[in-house]
């Protein structure tokens, strides 16, 4: 990190409300974020079994104008972008020149009302600024490309779990449970652009919403009237870590960073070597990751499965006989599960599921077993 | 146990000290602010009985869902029995910090340290942090 913290985090157009629920103020990546309201445990289990929400808006909204955004972020991203249809939403990486992951994003293509298309990248919040700073750095002259960092005058709002869509559908003027997940749509809320997606990072089926700043306590309320029927309750990030840890999604900062390539992170679906005609693409770190995939991987991201109540946290050494064979990314006691459950990169020779390895908690050896990801996948 | 009548570390941890056939024994646990901070608790590590802990120093850990913290020991001396059940009832700490969610009992050597504090001024401290 070379950028300066800012020394006033910032706050989101929900941050009073946060307050006046007495929830637990953290800074999370130069934001003043809910952490939890009541309990990680009761907010995990209301967003498996009912439905909750989620302010995410200190995630970083890039938005992409002009005919040339689709090229540029086709040489910026993992996936390709200019032949994503109106309405598809896909998940990317950024890679630098030597293929270590600068982010994990979304990208969607829209349209507006009145016709307008453009791209939208959702980038995590910590690397906001860096990926704003990379693809300015690599933009060429001639591109007929306009960025404009949307973050501040908007929010977003994610609602999740298995009645998020009859939540969400009375307010909306489109059929969201028509909506196939990962497609996204431009419709109005009381004639505001609404951006809705089938989209969430909580392994529960939902929505999320990218709404005028100015909106938001108004549709927060609309959303709270709708879901009372379903018992709606507000989640914070503590919840949401441990609902996209038991889905085995990654996290900027603890299973991605930039000396972590896209190939030992398990995300080789997400680098496209071609187009959809078949031809080769050249995106920014296609050459470095061809060269480590012909050399062979040093390293894998498993999951661990540990006896015990006791969970392998981030840092944590993984051992074999002995020896370091990898380390601990992220860990937590599995609400859903209720036993610990971990992520880690581990040797590559190690990485088999079923190997019997061990992990230093804190001095003590405790085994535990190399198992599949993801922990939890949600039925229907 | 009133929670009134407890001495406090700055670290969260309760302690009373009684006489017990001529020998001074504390029981040691966690304030009722620290479990609410905490939440979500999934484990906790006893010493063993016979250890020695010292003031101040580390002599457990406790884990909730989110963390894992160390529990600092208020007094010096040798640990004479802990809380068995405890670790498989970590709920008890919600409804009876004081009680029944007693940590361990320690036969006290040498004096108190001097920064216990009172209720009052443990109250000011959680005010001032939460």
């Amino acid at each position: 990190m070379n950028e300066a913290a800012p020394s006033n985090p910032a706050q989101t157009a929900l941050f009073q409300w946060h307050v006046e629920q007495n929830a637990r103020m953290v800074d999370f990546a130069g934001w003043e974020m809910p952490i939890q309201y009541t309990s990680i445990v009761e907010e995990h289990q209301a967003t498996r079994n009912k439905v909750t929400f989620f302010d995410v808006s200190h995630m970083g909204r890039l938005r992409f104008n002009g005919d040339g955004a689709g090229a540029l972020l086709d040489r910026m991203l993992t996936r390709s972008v200019s032949d994503m249809q109106v309405g598809q939403v896909r998940y990317s990486l950024i890679c630098n020149h030597e293929g270590g992951i600068l982010d994990d994003v979304l990208v969607y293509h829209l349209e507006t009302p009145s016709g307008t298309r453009y791209f939208l990248l959702v980038v995590n919040a910590s690397n906001r600024s860096k990926i704003i700073q990379w693809i300015e750095a690599q933009w060429p002259d001639e591109a007929a490309v306009e960025l404009c960092d949307r973050t501040l005058e908007t929010s977003m709002l994610a609602i999740q779990g298995p009645k998020a869509l009859e939540t969400i559908e009375p307010l909306l003027s489109i059929q969201v449970s028509g909506m196939k997940y990962f497609q996204a749509k431009v419709t109005n809320q009381m004639n505001k652009p609404c951006i809705v997606s089938r989209t969430g990072y909580t392994g529960e089926d939902g929505v999320e919403l990218i709404i005028r700043k100015d909106q938001t306590a108004h549709i927060l309320q609309n959303i709270l009237a709708a879901g009372r029927k379903f018992d709606i309750s507000p989640a914070g990030l503590g919840a949401r870590d441990t609902l996209r840890l038991e889905s085995a999604m990654p996290l900027y900062g603890h299973e991605l960073n930039e000396s972590i390539n896209p190939l030992e992170a398990g995300l080789g679906f997400a680098v496209s070597w071609q187009d959809s005609q078949g031809n080769d693409r050249d995106f920014i770190g296609r050459d470095a990751l061809a060269d480590l995939q012909a050399a062979g991987l040093q390293r894998q991201r498993v999951g661990l499965q540990l006896e015990g109540r006791r969970a392998a946290r981030e840092g944590y050494t993984v051992l074999r006989a002995g020896e370091p064979i990898g380390t601990v990314t992220s860990g937590t006691y599995s609400p859903t599960l209720e036993r610990p459950i971990s992520m880690a990169y581990v040797d590559l020779q190690y990485a088999e599921v079923g190997t019997e390895v061990e992990v230093d908690i804190r001095g003590k050896s405790v085994p535990a077993t190399i198992c599949c990801l993801p922990f939890y996948k949600r039925t229907g | 146990m009133n929670a009134e009548a407890l001495l406090y570390c700055d670290t969260h941890e309760w302690v009373s000290v009684a006489d017990e056939d001529g020998q001074q024994v504390a029981t040691v646990g966690i304030s009722a602010f620290a479990v609410e901070q905490l939440t979500d608790l999934v484990y906790m590590e006893l010493p063993s009985v016979g250890a020695t802990v010292t003031g101040g120093e580390e002599f457990g850990e406790v884990e909730s869902v989110k963390a894992v913290s160390a529990l600092y020991s208020p007094v010096s001396g040798t640990v004479l029995e802990v809380n068995e059940g405890l670790p498989d009832n970590l709920d008890i700490l919600n409804s009876d910090p004081y009680s029944a969610g007693w940590i361990m009992k320690v036969k006290v050597e040498g004096d108190l340290p001097a920064n216990l504090l009172d209720y009052a001024a443990y109250q000011r401290q959680c005010g001032e942090s939460g």
